[in-house]
């Protein structure tokens, strides 16, 4: 391990309302991969996002090579040698992977892009990498995993001195893990700073020199990876915070009835003849890589996205679902994973929002019964404990957990008896976080039975009484809360792929 | 390596949509032909060329903020607008033709940089700010011409050299010469689409904007020039415009920009933006130039010429969309 390459000194940063950053250090050093750990809402990403000038620090120093630098913007970080590998792919899908390593910078003769030049420079590149890619390929003709290398292929060519990866393994399977491990034990070899983030602990054990841990937007310390333990970190991570206790058995009674059976569910190539059953009570959770299918899943048992063929059961009896109006009428209700853009009006109040699924209740004649619809979200406003001055708030106004619990209601007012929770807890803070899990698990206890999709191992874990594992679209485990470990769904999520 | 990539289809090797296009302009022509002794003839075939100049023009411009993801209605009403301003330079106050048609391409490309900086500074969606510069070149254009039709210099008077650069007279036959100058403007747009970098940051803004933000593009900058190129062309369409039709009145042009937003989308460009080619545009105009002037020998008058092309656009659309949908499979 090297001298330090980049000090971030004492770095503080707050958006209206949130003090996201809260006097933060971290340090990398030439030729270590730096793990930077820390639940969701924990301020790894803003404080990335504060080192390559995406947003300007309140107060702090950040120091480079040794002198003191202060980036305005992504460009001119990476013309420094700081390059981040965002989680999101950056890829212009219609350009080609040449193309794209070297947009913003083509090399030229002339008023003429040179592609010739460049599909040779990105080839040398690859080689470089031992990465096997055509550069002349067409982007979105690739799979996210080669994607992603070639994102990777781009940080490097900039000449990058420090890289940060956010959540690269995220979308990745295990073959394709290997080989970005590869790469980075490669770069770690030549000298450069290294800063990955991950979730998954298995991962920082076997990659990372050093861990520093955040929560709530704070620091709370670094460790040598190799002198601690999984268990070490993780207190780390979770702090104060006292979760639910995870379940060790399902608390499903043997002989609670099945509500919801889906049956040789196909719908496009993301779902590929599902099968599974959901009993009254139960939180079902559904595993698995992202993009493996689970949200097609959801979206077709909904009626959000057209079926091809398969049957659904509630209560026994068939059902015929072609759209989300049949799926309501039918007691099902869905949480997207995107609440912004499907769950909430958010330029709405929070009874206008509450209603939104049950508005012929609430009718009056032609008008809305504007009575009847306070009384109810206000009931459901004190049984969530939804956070909010008044039910006339704009919803725009809330933070996500309490924006979720909004859209919770809203189901609830519906009678929904089964929801399908699509990443419930994703953009939510750490306490809120902790509010939903009580909230799930007591709807369960009064009988709701509910899907729970999530990409987060721990809350899949925590949460579920059984748990079902999507791969490429298909069902390729099924795995009771008794008999569950993390490498088992690992195994089970990357079962289809070869 | 071949099982990265997804198999391409028959389809998209002889250039996908484009070859079907251009199939559709030989069949509807030989169609035409057959079923009408008076489309045969030369003149048709003149007017035909005659007619599609402008539209040409104006589908070539806007073809860039179509790629980015928007549009332009501005360029209809803006051809005639420029047309007017340039017309009432050269006939009322007696400036040179050449400086009236410069003052018309000027007066087109200030603008598309008004709706430039309407749309990648402002943030106004592009249906929006074009719509009103659209209202706003219909009025201007009529104040410039003072409410009245514009004659520029009819062919063989002084000053009439322009009508020339679109048909020549050599001995007794006309010539539509202004064909080889289009083949020409597609070569150079073609080129500056797929090999220069305002080309490539249109398509990058229009398939994944913020990963162009993040690689350092300046977005707004090249954001504003696919809208001053649309601009542009429309001022190069005005020049066309005035060059075939004798006078140019105040209050036309509305509708023009659908004649050539239509011939770019039926020419494969992308209607969500990202793709599109230049050569396509052209060969999608004249899908619609053959069917404004064939359908008439065929007794199917204006309002059958509208009905049919707009069925021809949502077939178009819907070709598209089928190819997004088996991609996404």
């Amino acid at each position: 391990m090297g001298e330090v390459i980049l000090t971030m000194n004492d770095i503080d940063k707050s958006f209206p309302g949130v003090h996201a950053l809260d006097h933060v250090h971290f340090d990398v050093n030439r030729g270590e991969v730096h793990a930077l750990m820390g639940e969701n809402g924990a301020g790894k990403s803003t404080l990335m996002k504060v080192l390559t000038g995406i947003y300007t620090k309140d107060s702090g120093t950040i120091e480079f090579e040794g002198k003191e630098v202060e980036f305005h913007n992504a460009r001119e970080a990476q013309d420094a040698g700081v390059v981040i590998v965002h989680q999101e792919l950056n890829m212009v899908g219609h350009l080609t992977v040449a193309q794209n390593i070297f947009i913003g910078r083509e090399f030229k003769k002339g008023f003429r892009i040179d592609d010739k030049k460049m599909n040779e420079e990105a080839a040398k590149l690859f080689k470089r990498l031992n990465i096997d890619i055509d550069p002349t390929a067409t982007m979105s003709d690739l799979t996210v995993g080669k994607q992603q290398m070639c994102e990777i292929a781009k940080a490097i060519s900039h000449e990058a001195k420090v890289i940060v990866f956010d959540e690269p393994s995220a979308a990745l399977t295990e073959s394709e893990i290997a080989e970005l491990f590869k790469i980075i034990r490669d770069l770690r070899e030549q000298q450069l700073g290294i800063v990955y983030i991950s979730h998954r602990m298995d991962e920082i054990k076997v990659i990372t020199d050093r861990v520093t841990v955040m929560r709530d937007g704070g620091y709370v310390g670094t460790l040598i990876t190799k002198d601690c333990t999984k268990d070490d970190i993780i207190n780390m991570m979770v702090g104060r915070v006292i979760y639910e206790e995870p379940k060790t058995k399902s608390l499903v009674p043997d002989d609670a009835p099945v509500v919801l059976k889906v049956e040789h569910l196909n719908a496009g190539k993301m779902v590929r003849d599902v099968s599974f059953e959901l009993r009254k009570g139960e939180i079902l959770g559904f595993s698995g890589l992202m993009g493996a299918g689970r949200t097609e899943t959801a979206r077709a048992i909904f009626g959000a996205d057209p079926k091809e063929s398969g049957d659904i059961y509630i209560n026994g009896k068939k059902v015929e679902i072609n759209s989300p109006e049949d799926a309501v009428k039918n007691g099902i209700g869905y949480l997207s994973e995107d609440r912004k853009r499907f769950g909430i009006v958010v330029q709405k109040t929070i009874a206008e929002n509450s209603t939104l699924a049950t508005l012929e209740k609430y009718m009056k004649g032609i008008f809305i019964n504007k009575k009847k619809e306070n009384e109810v979200t206000q009931k459901y406003v004190d049984s969530l404990a939804t956070k909010t001055p008044s039910i006339d708030q704009l919803v725009v106004n809330l933070s996500g957990g309490n924006q979720q619990k909004v859209v919770i209601a809203k189901w609830l007012v519906r009678d929904s008896e089964i929801l399908i929770f699509d990443e419930p807890t994703r953009g939510i803070d750490v306490g809120a976080k902790n509010e939903i899990y009580k909230l799930m698990n007591r709807l369960a206890a009064e009988g709701k039975s509910i899907i729970m999709i999530s990409s987060e191992m721990t809350e899949i874990l925590r949460m579920s009484d059984r748990i079902i594992v999507m791969c490429e679209g298909k069902v390729t485990g099924e795995i009771g809360i008794e008999e569950v470990s993390q490498e088992k769904i690992m195994n089970m999520a990357t079962r289809e792929i070869s | 390596m071949a099982g990265d990539l997804k198999k391409k289809s028959i389809f998209a090797k002889l250039g996908g949509q484009k070859f079907i296009v251009l199939l559709v302009v030989i069949v509807l022509f030989t169609f035409f032909s057959i079923a009408s002794q008076d489309f045969r003839k030369y003149t048709t075939v003149l007017n035909i060329f005659d007619f599609s100049y402008y539209i040409v023009l104006m589908a070539i411009g806007v073809t860039f903020p179509l790629i980015t993801g928007g549009v332009d209605l501005s360029i209809g009403t803006g051809l005639i607008c420029y047309s007017l301003a340039g017309g009432y330079l050269v006939v009322h106050l007696g400036w040179p033709t050449g400086l009236g048609l410069l003052v018309s391409v000027l007066f087109g490309i200030l603008i598309g940089f008004a709706n430039g900086v309407l749309i990648a500074v402002m943030g106004l969606p592009p249906f929006l700010a074009t719509l009103c510069t659209c209202m706003i070149t219909r009025g201007l254009g009529s104040i410039c011409s003072k409410g009245f039709g514009i004659s520029w210099p009819t062919t063989g008077a002084p000053g009439s050299w322009f009508r020339s650069i679109f048909k020549m007279q050599i001995g007794g036959t006309k010539i539509p010469i202004g064909f080889i100058w289009i083949l020409i403007i597609v070569a150079i747009m073609a080129f500056v689409l797929n090999h220069t970098k305002i080309g490539r940051y249109t398509i990058a803004i229009g398939s994944n904007k913020e990963a162009a933000v993040l690689s350092g593009i300046n977005v707004k900058f090249y954001h504003i020039m696919a809208y001053v190129i649309s601009g542009f062309f429309a001022g190069l369409a005005s020049i066309a415009y005035a060059a075939v039709f004798p006078t140019v009145q105040p209050g036309t042009g509305a509708g023009f920009e659908l004649e050539a937003i239509g011939g770019a989308i039926i020419g494969g460009v992308s209607a969500t933006g990202g793709a599109g080619s230049i050569e396509g545009t052209l060969i999608g105009v004249f899908v619609i130039c053959l069917l404004k002037t064939g359908l008439p020998f065929v007794g199917l008058q204006a309002n059958w010429q509208q009905i049919i092309t707009g069925l021809v656009l949502i077939a178009a659309v819907l070709v598209d969309i089928i190819k997004k949908r088996r991609e996404a499979k």
